[in-house]
């Protein structure tokens, strides 16, 4: 039998001694990586879109260098790839997809969801994209433009979706507390609640 | 040579998967269609030669903007879809 | 049309055979295994053993009835298993001891 075909479990646990023994990594080195990575959740890109929704000048940065918006959250995105912001108005809706992996924005969105990463998910997303929103319930304006955006390379995108009606005076922590996963990805559309 | 937004480019009808190993960023479903350039994002060593550990030159990394609604037969498409292509991928329309 | 193409399994834009998929929507949680092979995969990269791009070729590489079959994170461990062995850091042979003396350990 092809090696590569064992279980999966037990060649992580091969793996794991092997490369322990050969001094390349350790169990306390991965379970700090487990704990950093946990950190990471939908909250962060949440906390990001609520800010601008309310700081214009944010908001332009957000738009200009999804980077740097990220870190001026204390989001840390050092030695990640670039991170790039896709502005929903009235007359565009933005959907994420990347057709050929799961390239997903886990800085600021954690892991990536089952769904995305899904065989449906890949293909749909392309060419049937009205009939995937479905799938969440989601039916965007007439005259709405879709636009999707195939997730190819070396930058990770997230959506900025539009601020609902009957938020207005509302505080950003309101605000980030309406704001879900699938907002940022552009399957889903906030709404006040 | 950079391209400027708005200029008008194909991306070339090849297949590398035909003639042996490889690791392509480029979906097969724009390969020989004619879109836009909508903006550079950066230059990256090439994913081509990274997934073999081969030195890897810098390549330009552009947004390119296609209008999918012939792509496939039904018309259910996206009215705009926007794939980042590297620049090797790309030649005047 | 596209569906002619020569494209590559894992190249799924548009591939007519998933169009009719239900697409599951509900979370799904990662267990020890998935967040631990995920956990590897960083550290692999930042030690510089493995890029994004070998791993995602390795993957790539998985025959398709099997990449169909396989969880995301199983297809990882996989592809990160296969780069170690192409790239030296152990050998097959210390691969199959590591995983006899497990079986070592069970009796």
């Amino acid at each position: 039998m092809n090696i590569l075909e064992t279980p999966s479990d037990r060649l992580l646990e091969a793996v794991r001694s092997l490369l322990a023994a050969k001094g390349h990594l350790t169990t306390d080195e991965i379970a700090e990586r487990i704990r950093i990575t946990d950190g990471g959740s939908p909250a962060q890109g949440a906390r990001m879109v609520a800010r601008a929704w309310t700081d214009p000048d944010y908001k332009a940065l957000m738009l200009r260098d999804g980077t740097m918006a990220a870190e001026a959250m204390a989001i840390p995105m050092r030695g990640l790839p670039p991170l790039g912001v896709l502005e929903d108005t009235e007359a565009v809706h933005n959907l994420v997809v990347c057709t050929l992996c799961s390239c997903y924005p886990r800085a600021v969105l954690g892991y990536p969801p089952f769904w995305f990463k899904s065989a449906a998910y890949r293909a749909r997303a392309v060419r049937d994209p009205r009939g995937l929103l479905g799938e969440w319930g989601t039916v965007l304006p007439v005259g709405q433009k879709l636009r999707v955006v195939d997730s190819t390379a070396d930058y990770r995108w997230m959506v900025l979706p539009r601020r609902p009606a009957g938020t207005e005076g509302w505080s950003a922590e309101q605000l980030a507390a309406i704001v879900r996963e699938g907002d940022m990805i552009g399957v889903t559309i906030p709404t006040a609640g | 040579m950079m391209l400027a937004p708005g200029t008008r480019v194909r991306v070339k009808l090849d297949w590398p998967e035909l003639r042996g190993p490889c690791h392509i960023r480029t979906p097969h479903y724009v390969r020989g269609e004619e879109g836009t350039i909508e903006r550079h994002l950066g230059d990256f060593p090439n994913p081509e030669d990274l997934a073999f550990a081969r030195p890897a030159p810098i390549r330009a990394l552009y947004h390119v903007r296609f209008a999918p609604k012939p792509f496939w037969p039904e018309g259910a498409a996206p009215d705009e879809l926007v794939v980042e292509i590297f620049e090797h991928w790309l030649e005047a329309a | 049309m596209k569906d002619e193409l020569p494209r590559a399994m894992h190249d799924m834009g548009g591939v007519s055979k998933f169009m009719c998929d239900p697409v599951d929507t509900e979370p799904h949680a990662l267990n020890d295994f998935d967040k631990e092979v995920d956990a590897i995969r960083q550290l692999l990269g930042m030690k510089k053993l493995m890029s994004v791009d070998e791993m995602r070729r390795a993957i790539e590489a998985i025959p398709e009835e099997q990449y169909l079959r396989m969880s995301y994170y199983q297809k990882w461990m996989r592809s990160i298993t296969d780069n170690m062995l192409s790239k030296g850091i152990f050998t097959e042979a210390e691969l199959r001891e590591a995983l006899a003396s497990q079986d070592g350990a069970k009796l």
